[in-house]
C-alpha cells in the first residue's frame, strides 16, 4: 500500500469512526440532525459522481431521489412489502428511471442537458401530484412505525436510525472512493476534462457517461428510499426543483469532484439553513446567496480549496 | 509496395456546406512504412486524417484497416483496432498529472503494474524528464506538451500512428530527437504524418503524398516528389 | 353554456394568457438570443414586476388608473435596473460561462424570491384595474326561427382584458421595430452574430449585455404589471411564467423573436382550450415532457450547436 493510499484511508476511515463516536455523545437534537445529514450527504455523493467527477450538471436529480423514496414507500403502503424488499424496490426504481433518463438526456450536452434533466424531473414531480390519490401529493403520507421494522430492528428509534444512516453513508463513501480511484472513475474525470481526447484514446465515452449517470441516479435513489424509511414519510416536495438544486448546492459548497466534499457541503448548508430558519421564514435566501457567492468566488468549494492549498493528494 | 496495405482509402470525400474539402482520395499505406502527408494550408490534410480515424464522417468513400471495412465504426472502436491519433492543437488533459495522462492512454490495453512500466518507458522514449511526471500537464511548456501528446500516442503501442504536425513548436534539438524516434519506430509501426517542416519530411518519410485543393496531386518517394514540377509549383515553390 | 360559446370564452381567456406570455417569453428569448444566457431567474423578474406594481399602486393612491399608469412605468424600469445591476456584478464576472451562469441565476432566483417574502410577505394582493367594463358577447345559433343572434349568459370579457391584448401587441411591435430598424437593434444583432467581431468594431459589448439583460427583465415585469389586476401579486408567482416561457422559447426556435411570439400565441391559446378538457396538472406534464423531448430529438436548435 502506498503512503498516499494509507493517508486517504486514514482520513476517510477516521471520519467514519468520528461519526460513530458522536453517536454516544451528541445531544438529541444534533444527533437527529446528523442522522439526516448523513442520508442527505449520501444523496450528494451520488450527485457528485455525475456532476463533480464526470462534469455533467444535472438539474433533475430530485427525480431519482423521489423514485427511490416512492419506490420504497408505495410498495410498503400498497403492496405490503417489508422494509428490506421495499428498499430494493426503491433502488430498482432509481436504476430504471436513471437508465431511462440517461439514454434520453445524454443525447444532449451542456446547457441542453441541464434543461432536459430539469424538464423531466419537473414532469416527474407533476406526475406525483397528478396521481395524488395514491401519493397524497404535496401533503405526502406517513409510513407507520409498525411497518418500519427491519429484521426486528425498529428504525424509528433514534440510535438505530443514526446507525442505519451511518451505514448507508459509509457504504456510499467507500463506493465513491473506490470508484474514483478505479480505472472507470479515472476515465470519467478525463471525460470531464476533455471528452474528445478520451474518445480518441479509444474509450467509448457515451457508455462511460451512461454508466456514471446510472450509478449516480441509483445512489441518489437509495438515499431517497432510506430517507423515507428512516424518517417515516414520503411527500411530493422531495421531487420538486428545490431537491434538485440542494445536492448541487451541497456539492458546490463542499467541493465538486472530491470524495469528502458532499458531506462537508451538506453539513455546513444544513446548519446554515437550520440557524437562519430560526430567524426568518425566508431561509432559502441563504441558499441563493451561497449559490451566487460560490460560483463567483469559490468554484472549488471547501474540500477543493483544501486540496489546492494543503493536501494535493485528496481524492 | 510489398504485401497487403494496412490502411487504404477509396474515393474518400468530404464536403462542408458545399465546400469540397477532400475529393476522391485513394491512399494505401503498407505495413511499417512512414508516410508523410504534405500540402498547403487548407489542402484538406487534417480533414482526410480525421475521416481515417473517425473524428469526421465522410460524405462518400470507404476506409479499410487491416483488410476490414471500418467506415461505419465510431472513433473509439477504430482506436481499439490499433490506431492512435495525436492532435494538431495539443489536447492533453491540462488538470491531470502527466503520468495520469499517459496512464489513461495505456490503460485501455494494459492493467496493473504494466501500466506504470509503459508510462515510464513512454516518458523516457520522447525524452521528457522523469521528474515532471507528477506535474499537471497544463503547467508544462508548449514543447513539452507536444512531446507528451506524442508519448500518449506511443504508449498505446499502435499499429498505425497518425501524427498531425507533431514538430510544430518544438526546438531544433527536440526536432532532431523526434526524427530519431520515428527512425526507431519505422518498420514496427506504420506512421501517417502530417508535416510542414520539409527537413523532417525528407528525413523520415518513406513515401510522400501531396494534397492540394482536397485531391492527391502527387505520390512518390521523397526524391520523386522533390523532382516533381507540379509539386514545385503548387507547394514547394511557394512554401 | 354549450360547447361553442364555451370554447370562444376559453380562447378569449387564452388570448390574454398568450399576450402576457408573449411579452415574458420575448424577454427570455432576447437574453438567450443576444447573450446566450439561460436566465432561470426570469420568472422572479416577472414576480417583482407584479409586487412593485402593487407597491406603487398603494403608494400613489387616488384613482386606480393613476397608480396603474405609474406602475406601468416604474415597475419595468426598476426591475430592468435590478437586472442590469445583477448582470454587471454577477454574470459579467462569470464571463457568461453557460453552466456557471445558470447556477448563478438559480441563486438569484432564490435571493429575489426570498427577499420579497421577507419584505412583502406571503400574502397574495390584488391591484385594481384602471378600467373594467364588462362586455357581453353575442353568439349565433340556429334556432326555431332560423339563424339568430343570442347573448349567452356568462359569455363575455372585460374592457381591461382586451386592453391587455392590445397593449401586448403594441409593445411587441415596438420591440420588433427596435430590433429591426433602430441603431440599437443593429448593435444588438451584431453582438448576437459575433461577439468578438462586435468588440473589434468598437461596440461596447459589456454595456449591450447589461442593457439586453435589463430589457429582458423589464419585458417580464411589464407583462406582470398588465396581468396583476387579473391575477394577484404573490412571491411564488414566478414559477409558472418561467416554465411557460421556457416552453415557448424552446418551441419557438431558441432565440428567434417571431418564432417566440408565434409559439406564445399557440401555447397561450391551447392552454386555455386544453384546460377545458384536461386537468391543468396533466397539461403541464405533457408540456414539460414535450420540451424535454424537443431538446433531445431536435438538438440542432441553438442549444445544440453550442457543443462544448
Amino acid at each position: 500500500m502506498s503512503p498516499e493510499t494509507r493517508r486517504i484511508l486514514a482520513l476517510h476511515g477516521g471520519l467514519l469512526l468520528l461519526l460513530l463516536g458522536l453517536q454516544f455523545v451528541l445531544p438529541a437534537y444534533h444527533h437527529g440532525n446528523l442522522a439526516r445529514i448523513m442520508v442527505l450527504a449520501s444523496y450528494a455523493i451520488g450527485y457528485n459522481i455525475l456532476f463533480g467527477y464526470t462534469g455533467l450538471l444535472s438539474l433533475g436529480h430530485a427525480l431519482f431521489f423521489a423514485a427511490g423514496m416512492y419506490g420504497m414507500a408505495l410498495t410498503i403502503q400498497y403492496a405490503g412489502f417489508s422494509p428490506a424488499p421495499a428498499l430494493l424496490a426503491g433502488l430498482l426504481a432509481g436504476l430504471v428511471v436513471s437508465a431511462g433518463l440517461a439514454m434520453l438526456a445524454l443525447r444532449t450536452t451542456g446547457v441542453a442537458f441541464m434543461i432536459v434533466t430539469l424538464m423531466f424531473a419537473q414532469a416527474g414531480y407533476l406526475s406525483i401530484l397528478y396521481f395524488g390519490e395514491y401519493t397524497r401529493g404535496d401533503e405526502g403520507f406517513v409510513i407507520q412505525t409498525a411497518r418500519r421494522m427491519l429484521w426486528g430492528i425498529d428504525l424509528s428509534d433514534p440510535t438505530n436510525r443514526y446507525l442505519a444512516a451511518l451505514l448507508l453513508f459509509s457504504v456510499c463513501l467507500a463506493l465513491s472512493l473506490w470508484l474514483v480511484r478505479a480505472p472507470f472513475g479515472r476515465v470519467l474525470v478525463a471525460i470531464r476534462e476533455n471528452e474528445e481526447r478520451v474518445q480518441m484514446l479509444g474509450y467509448d465515452t457515451h457508455a462511460h457517461k451512461l454508466g456514471a449517470m446510472i450509478v449516480s441516479g441509483t445512489i441518489s435513489a437509495l438515499a431517497g428510499a432510506v430517507y423515507g424509511l428512516l424518517f417515516g414519510y414520503a411527500g411530493a416536495s422531495f421531487a420538486s426543483v428545490q431537491y434538485s438544486i440542494f445536492p448541487l448546492l451541497w456539492v458546490l459548497l463542499g467541493g465538486a469532484g472530491t470524495v469528502l466534499g458532499p458531506f462537508l457541503g451538506t453539513l455546513f448548508m444544513f446548519y446554515l439553513i437550520d440557524l437562519s430558519s430560526g430567524l426568518t421564514t425566508a431561509y432559502m435566501l441563504i441558499a441563493g446567496v451561497a449559490l451566487v457567492v460560490l460560483t463567483l468566488f469559490a468554484p472549488q468549494g471547501l474540500a477543493g480549496e483544501l486540496r489546492r492549498r494543503l493536501w494535493g493528494w485528496l481524492p | 509496395m510489398s504485401g497487403a496495405p494496412l490502411l487504404s482509402t477509396r474515393g474518400l470525400s468530404k464536403h462542408f456546406d458545399g465546400l469540397q474539402a477532400v475529393r476522391d482520395v485513394d491512399l494505401d499505406l503498407a505495413p511499417g512504412e512512414a508516410r508523410a502527408l504534405i500540402g498547403p494550408n487548407g489542402a484538406g490534410k487534417t480533414t482526410l486524417v480525421g475521416m481515417i480515424c473517425g473524428r469526421i464522417t465522410p460524405s462518400a468513400g470507404r476506409v479499410m484497416f487491416d483488410g476490414a471495412d471500418i467506415t461505419p465504426l465510431p472513433a473509439h472502436e477504430r482506436i481499439g483496432l490499433g490506431m492512435a491519433y495525436t492532435f494538431q492543437i495539443t489536447s492533453v488533459f491540462h488538470a491531470l498529472p502527466v503520468r495520469e495522462n499517459l496512464a489513461l492512454a495505456a490503460r485501455r490495453r494494459l492493467k496493473g503494474a504494466a501500466v506504470q512500466d509503459a508510462v515510464e518507458r513512454a516518458l523516457a522514449r520522447v525524452g521528457l524528464p522523469r521528474d515532471i511526471g507528477g506535474q499537471a500537464a497544463g503547467n508544462l511548456s508548449y514543447g513539452h506538451q507536444r512531446l507528451l501528446e506524442l508519448a500518449m500516442g506511443l504508449v498505446q503501442a499502435p499499429r498505425l500512428l497518425i501524427l498531425d504536425e507533431p514538430t510544430q513548436g518544438l526546438s531544433d534539438s527536440e526536432i532532431d530527437g523526434f526524427k530519431a524516434l520515428i527512425g526507431e519506430l519505422k518498420g514496427a509501426t506504420t506512421i501517417l504524418l502530417i508535416e510542414h517542416n520539409m527537413s523532417v519530411v525528407m528525413d523520415v518519410a518513406d513515401r510522400i503524398t501531396v494534397l492540394d485543393g482536397g485531391t492527391v496531386l502527387a505520390d512518390g518517394t521523397p526524391a520523386e516528389i522533390h523532382e516533381n514540377a507540379a509539386v514545385q509549383a503548387a507547394y514547394l515553390g511557394t512554401g | 353554456m354549450e360547447l361553442g360559446p364555451y370554447i370562444l370564452l376559453a380562447s378569449l381567456e387564452g388570448a390574454v394568457t398568450a399576450a402576457v406570455l408573449a411579452l415574458t417569453a420575448v424577454g427570455l428569448a432576447l437574453v438567450f438570443g443576444v447573450m446566450r444566457v439561460v436566465n432561470i431567474a426570469h420568472g422572479e423578474f416577472f414576480m417583482l414586476g407584479a409586487v412593485i406594481a402593487w407597491w406603487v399602486a398603494q403608494t400613489v393612491g387616488g384613482h386606480p388608473a393613476i397608480g396603474f399608469a405609474a406602475a406601468l412605468v416604474i415597475a419595468p424600469l426598476a426591475v430592468g435596473g435590478i437586472a442590469a445591476a445583477a448582470d454587471m456584478t454577477i454574470l459579467k464576472r462569470l464571463n457568461y460561462d453557460p453552466e456557471r451562469t445558470i447556477v448563478a441565476t438559480i441563486g438569484l432566483l432564490y435571493i429575489l424570491q426570498q427577499l420579497t417574502l421577507m419584505t412583502y410577505g406571503p400574502e397574495a394582493r390584488p391591484v385594481e384595474a384602471p378600467f373594467n367594463q364588462r362586455i357581453a358577447l353575442p353568439w349565433i345559433e340556429h334556432g326555431e326561427s332560423g339563424w339568430q343572434v343570442i347573448w349567452p349568459w356568462g359569455l363575455g370579457t372585460t374592457s381591461y382584458k382586451l386592453a391587455v391584448i392590445g397593449a401586448a401587441c403594441v409593445v411587441l411591435a415596438g420591440v420588433w421595430l427596435m430590433m429591426a430598424r433602430s441603431r440599437l437593434g443593429l448593435v444588438m444583432r451584431a453582438t448576437q452574430a459575433d461577439r468578438d467581431m462586435a468588440l473589434a468594431f468598437g461596440i461596447p459589448v459589456e454595456r449591450v449585455y447589461a442593457l439586453v439583460f435589463g430589457m429582458g427583465a423589464a419585458l417580464a415585469a411589464l407583462a406582470a404589471v398588465l396581468i396583476v389586476p387579473i391575477q394577484q401579486a404573490h412571491y411564488l408567482m414566478g414559477a409558472d411564467p418561467l416554465l411557460l416561457s421556457f416552453i415557448v422559447v424552446i418551441i419557438g426556435g431558441l432565440g428567434s423573436l417571431p418564432g417566440t411570439v408565434l409559439a406564445a400565441v399557440l401555447i397561450g391559446l391551447s392552454d386555455g382550450i386544453i384546460s377545458v378538457f384536461f386537468s391543468p396538472t396533466l397539461a403541464k406534464i405533457i408540456a414539460t415532457l414535450l420540451v424535454g423531448l424537443v431538446l433531445v430529438f431536435r438538438p440542432e436548435g441553438l442549444f445544440g450547436t453550442r457543443r462544448r
